[in-house]
């Protein structure tokens, strides 16, 4: 069954073809289509599941030499592990559900059709990134994926804010990929080899496996939107809610977080890589908490707290904690995607983003109301939530790197960097998710709009959401559970150490109780306004971090666009125009000659022959 | 009898012709010039034919081709000084100049 893999992929792919060309013709529309393949592609990575869970510790792989040239080996094929199929059936999953949500969020829209084929598209990439057995063929998907995202995020194509965020996003995302590229080709020739099963088992220089590693963290850092790469994930929230759903949860940032899991053990050998990472996790982990604090617009709460908690699980895997990364992944994709899914509907009733438009909507959504709040509390990682048992397990890793600094992890300087930051970052992130709580859900009503719940397939993938998000946890509480699914080494389970974990439950309930005891003073106005006024227009900006960016980069490349331009209209353009006038000039001259007199034309030729005949004679 | 007084009287001939050719405006005249410029040419072909003493004579065979030529070209000429003539009521060359280039015409 696990060679069937490569059926994952390839059915959406067919799907987003045939969507492409014939999706407006289809009987019933383009959603039977995209959602039957999605949940054939959900069926088939079932097995492949149960194969991981019976037998852990194999690898099956599929190779089929596409070319070779110059030494350098190409190959197609598929790598089934425990890792690849959990993976893939939680993005399959997640695209099945968001596929069945859009057939309510996406109604009557000129566009669903290709946006159906593309939302298609993007899974099949996703599970090729997953998949893959080549580096090469990752680095497919990896880029397909990047395409995709600028086609959905700019799916409103009529606004300029939607237009500017899919190439802010895209421009973003390939920054990063620069490096990505260039580090597959370091590990690559490295090891005499693309393949990922001879990366890893190659014995690489130390050099090569620092700059190779480091060289894929650029790639990471932009497609998981971390810092100082993440500003393009708050914006992509100009995309449908279906799509923020699909691209926070289990697609695109995913696959960063997944790399570096995918590579782990070479990763591993480079204590560089992972302090950089550990840094990296631990700016964006805090600053990305306290961006989402003030944000007004409910879908930029959740994006910021995405970046956060994929700092989360990039610090997880700083520490060594390879398994907790993942967990966390599954998790987070679990309660994110119940969370956008949610918002959605709570935007599809309200018609606004801003929460300062909500208020008091727990009455007239029986469904929305409870599952959002699931997903709310196992974002703030609340026992027994599915959040809490993850993050959990990070803490722990990372506590555990920090006092007993294992080979395989940051410097314990850097662990407990995570492990303090992490903490903190509980407490903002408790805070922040009461804030979004009670002002969308509690308080009197600002909204003009009647508070109806959502439709039918809007509802059942919020309540199928909030299963796991409610109960994933705990799969990871038996070693023989998730962990051996995984491939976790050393052999052992999730369980949240109990110093760990008083500590940060202590700090979300306190992050809750301040943000309540705030809120209920005014149940108006906006807490973060009364809590610390001075610096929530620095949070609402996100600490500036874009206006930065626009007066290092975008304004200095404008700039430098326009001399281009000039240069190019007064030096290019005038050597052109230049030859073409002087041209016209010399012809001017030689139409003289054309005076239409017979007799001078005669006379011409009559010097030109006189001319050759004597200088033959004379040269000859 | 020398080559030489044949050859001085084709060339004074053709020079005659050209003469005619450049200088003169009357296009009977100009077709009248080319005929001598013609003739000068078969006086060439027919001594240097009696020179050289060809068995095939093919000089003179040359010459009656000019001849033949000669003619049908005048035919041709006479024709279309004709139509000038019912055209322009004149037909004097330096007149007929439709085809110059004008100088208003921009590229």
């Amino acid at each position: 069954m696990s060679t069937q893999a490569w059926l994952l992929p390839a059915l959406p792919f067919a799907v987003a073809i045939l969507g492409l060309l014939f999706g407006r013709r289809l009987p019933g529309g383009p959603a039977p289509l995209a959602v039957t393949a999605t949940l054939l592609s959900t069926v088939l990575a079932v097995p492949l599941v149960v194969g991981a869970v019976r037998a852990p510790t194999r690898v099956t792989e599929t190779t089929h030499q596409l070319l070779s040239a110059g030494g350098v080996t190409v190959t197609a094929g598929t790598r089934v592990d425990g890792l690849s199929a959990t993976v893939a059936l939680m993005v399959c999953i997640v695209a099945l559900l968001v596929q069945f949500y859009s057939i309510g969020y996406m109604k009557g829209d000129p566009r669903y059709s290709s946006y159906a084929a593309i939302v298609s598209l993007f899974t099949a990439a996703m599970l090729l990134v997953v998949l893959a057995a080549d580096l090469l063929m990752l680095l497919i998907g990896w880029e397909v994926m990047g395409i995709c995202s600028y086609l959905l995020i700019g799916h409103y194509w009529e606004h300029e804010y939607a237009r500017s965020a899919a190439v802010k996003a895209f421009l973003t995302t390939r920054t990063g990929d620069v490096g990505f590229l260039f580090g597959i080709f370091t590990l690559g020739i490295g090891a005499g080899s693309f393949r990922i099963s001879d990366v890893l088992a190659a014995d690489l220089a130390h050099g090569t496996v620092v700059v190779g590693t480091l060289l894929l963290l650029c790639g990471v850092v932009g497609k998981s939107a971390q810092f100082p790469l993440h500003t393009w994930l708050p914006d992509a929230m100009a995309g449908p809610t279906p799509i923020s759903a699909l691209i926070h949860a289990a697609t695109m940032v995913a696959a960063g977080i997944y790399l570096v899991a995918r590579l782990f053990p070479v990763f591993t050998r480079s204590v560089v890589t992972l302090d950089v990472l550990a840094v990296i996790a631990a700016i964006t982990m805090l600053g990305a908490a306290l961006a989402a604090l003030a944000q007004d617009d409910i879908k930029r709460v959740l994006a910021y707290s995405t970046v956060s908690q994929l700092a989360y699980m990039a610090g997880g895997l700083s520490v060594g904690g390879y398994g907790p990364g993942i967990f966390h992944l599954l998790t987070h994709a679990g309660f994110k995607a119940l969370l956008f899914l949610a918002a959605g509907a709570v935007i599809h009733t309200v018609g606004t983003n801003l929460m300062s438009e909500m208020g008091g909507l727990r009455r007239g959504l029986p469904i929305t109301f409870p599952t959002m709040t699931i997903g709310l509390a196992a974002l703030a990682g609340l026992p027994p939530f599915s959040g809490f048992f993850s993050k959990e397990s990070i803490l722990g890793a990372a506590h555990e790197a920090a006092t007993h600094g294992e080979g395989a992890a940051a410097s314990s300087t850097f662990a407990w960097l995570v492990l303090v930051v992490g903490m903190a970052t509980v407490f903002v992130t408790a805070a922040y998710v009461t804030r979004l709580w009670l002002r969308t859900f509690f308080g009197p009503s600002r909204s003009a709009a009647a508070v109806v719940e959502a439709p039918f397939t809007m509802t059942l993938p919020l309540v199928l959401l909030a299963v796991p998000s409610a109960l994933l946890g705990f799969v990871g509480v038996d070693a023989n559970w998730l962990p051996r699914w995984i491939g976790v080494e050393p052999l052992r389970a999730f369980a949240p150490e109990v110093g760990t974990s008083v500590v940060s439950v202590g700090l979300a309930l306190l992050g809750i109780l301040t943000m309540a005891v705030v809120w209920r003073r005014d149940p108006t106005g906006d807490p973060i306004a009364r809590l610390a006024p001075a610096a929530r227009r620095a949070l609402d900006r996100a600490f500036y971090v874009d206006d930065a960016y626009d007066a290092t980069v975008v304004r200095p490349t404008f700039a430098a666009s326009r001399d281009v331009i000039g240069a190019d209209v007064h030096a290019v353009d005038a050597v052109v125009n230049g030859s073409g006038v002087s041209a016209q000039v010399a012809g001017g001259v030689l139409r003289l000659a054309q005076n239409g007199n017979i007799q001078a034309y005669v006379t011409g030729m009559f010097v030109g022959l006189v001319a050759i005949v004597v200088s033959v004679a004379v040269l000859a | 009898m020398h080559l030489v007084y044949p050859l001085v009287l084709s060339a004074l001939l053709f020079c005659l012709g050209i003469y005619g050719v450049l200088v003169r405006r009357n296009a009977i005249l100009v077709l009248m010039s080319i005929e001598l410029m013609l003739n000068a040419v078969n006086l060439n072909l027919v001594a240097f034919d009696a020179w050289v003493r060809d068995a095939v004579h093919s000089g003179q065979v040359f010459a009656l081709f000019v001849i033949t030529i000669a003619a049908a070209e005048v035919g041709l000429g006479l024709a279309i000084v004709l139509l000038l003539y019912r055209n322009r009521d004149s037909v004097q060359v330096d007149e007929a100049t439709e085809l110059r280039e004008q100088r208003e015409v921009a590229a």
